[in-house]
């Protein structure tokens, strides 16, 4: 049994008729990369972008290991812009653990110079400043792991 | 092919949380019922399907523990989905269609009222690039409606409209979670929960189930006075990462479509699982709905949305009111993931 189920801030709880009791789902997984998503993080954690040219030679960024359409594999990794435009975004004030920021945040498509697909991250920026096609630039990490967190999110352009 | 029917349906009474039931007391009545309803003896399917979601019940092959509701003794034939019903449905039309099965039972069910369900649905996304930044399912949703805007597929109007009316239709279904709506000025003037979506655009949380049963041919003729046969039946999925889809538009709906062969129209009745308001019109979009078919006259999932359960009870919902000749020709739509990335379409139709 658990240690939690048996100490008291974690132990079952009758309210009412309904036994309640505290349940920590978790999949501590850990996996490998492999060259494409791995070459993404490697470039988050230098500082900069890559994508992949797909067989239409469109740029996908953040890259992907096979062709939207064919289902081919991938290879061409290209670099791309730290700075992009804004193609959708949404306001979040409704904050929960994880997410990038404590204070509210857009939640935006953006898509970098040379890349034809759009990042999907935060925007640190003001209500008032967020519209689609505003251009924004990449905030990287100070100390960077070669992960999704070393991008912390992006700001305004001002 | 074989002709397969829906011969009998039953839900739950939808509800915001069954804090009082597990799964199996949730989904045991629930199948009960739709196996007295069928007919068919309960020791006498040759096949049983059903739908849920680990990541909802928040145990492991938790599906295993609901087949007590089934009474799996002595051994049955039997298989799960960790998808909608829908697909545990489409899993028992292939089965009967290759010959192993004339009848089967397919439920599916959703307690999605323990923990934080926008959250817990934040882990369908990638892995890598989106789910590091928990992003919830509401936000993808609200980025979708952004982009079906702007491109002239719908309107913070007729969204609002759209929940109006959704839930003004549920209004006459017992069984329905949200039974009635404010106007649509009165909506529209609330504030925005993930801009430009609004709390009424968005689906309730809900706990509920929904239990089918299907059987072929003469089976279905023998056991039932008014089959609603699945005319035809398709799945297809848009790709894998959500920034490379055009959110306005569900191309995999369209193929569905054509595949099951919506195309020859002719519908009196259409359940669509839009669980955000501007999904309605995406769906009609692929689908090529006009505007004389009356669309979720249940109320939808944005008046009840068992997770797991919503999209096989659009087809229990058409195979309804085939079964009572209310209608003779309906299509269904079934979707899981994010922002419709996953969609099944059925056609049911009635004979006489």
């Amino acid at each position: 049994m658990p240690e939690q189920a048996t100490s008291g801030a974690g132990a079952p709880t009758a309210s009412g008729d309904v036994l309640r009791a505290p349940l920590v789902l978790e999949y501590p997984f850990r996996r490998t990369t492999g060259p494409v998503i791995g070459a993404y993080f490697t470039g988050l954690r230098e500082g900069r972008f890559v994508g992949i040219e797909d067989e239409s030679g469109n740029v996908i960024c953040p890259p992907v290991e096979y062709d939207p359409v064919s289902g081919g594999s991938l290879t061409k990794l290209v670099p791309v812009g730290s700075e992009g435009e804004v193609t959708l975004w949404t306001w979040n004030s409704r904050l929960s653990e994880g997410q990038p920021f404590d204070h509210p945040f857009a939640w935006a498509f953006i898509k970098l110079d040379g890349a034809d697909t759009p990042v999907f991250h935060a925007v640190d920026a003001a209500h008032d400043q967020m519209s689609v096609g505003m251009r924004v630039r990449a905030r990287f990490a100070d100390e960077r792991r070669g992960e999704m967190t070393d991008l912390v999110c992006f700001e305004p352009i001002s | 092919m074989r002709d397969v029917a829906i011969i009998s349906t039953a839900q739950s009474k939808h509800v915001r949380a069954a804090s009082e039931v597990n799964e199996v007391e949730l989904i045991q009545p629930v199948i009960q019922e739709a196996i007295e309803r069928s007919g068919i003896g309960r020791h006498d399917f040759d096949f049983t399907c059903s739908g849920s979601s680990d990541y909802l019940a928040g145990q492991p092959f938790s599906f295993v523990m609901t087949l007590d509701a089934v009474a799996a003794w002595p051994p049955i034939a039997e298989s799960h989905v960790e998808m909608d019903g829908a697909w545990a449905l489409y899993e028992a039309w292939v089965k009967i269609q290759t010959g192993q099965a004339d009848t089967a039972l397919v439920y599916s069910y959703g307690k999605s009222s323990p923990g934080d369900l926008t959250r817990v649905l934040s882990r369908m996304m990638d892995s890598y690039y989106e789910a590091p930044l928990w992003p919830t399912s509401i936000d993808f949703a609200a980025l979708q409606a952004r982009a079906a805007i702007a491109a002239g597929v719908t309107s913070e109007t007729e969204m609002a409209e759209i929940a109006n009316r959704s839930r003004t239709s549920a209004g006459s279904n017992p069984l329905a979670q949200l039974t009635s709506s404010p106007s649509v000025e009165a909506l529209l003037a609330d504030e925005y929960l993930a801009e430009p979506l609004r709390k009424h655009d968005c689906p309730p949380i809900t706990d509920g189930g929904v239990a089918v049963v299907l059987a072929a041919d003469d089976k279905a003729r023998e056991y039932c006075s008014r089959p609603a046969w699945i005319r035809g039946i398709d799945h297809r999925m848009d790709g894998h990462h959500i920034t490379m889809r055009d959110l306005s538009v569900a191309p995999s709906i369209a193929i569905a479509a054509e595949k099951a062969g919506v195309g020859a129209g002719g519908f009196d009745v259409a359940e669509l699982h839009a669980c955000f308001t501007h999904q309605e019109p995406i769906i009609k979009a692929a689908l090529g709905l006009g505007s004389d078919v009356d669309v979720n006259p249940s109320g939808g999932a944005l008046s009840a949305n068992p997770m797991m359960a919503a999209g096989l009870i659009r087809l229990a919902e058409v195979a309804n009111r085939i079964h009572s000749g209310s209608v003779t020709r309906g299509v269904a739509h079934a979707t899981g993931g994010h922002a419709l990335q996953h969609n099944l379409v059925a056609v049911l139709e009635g004979e006489g």
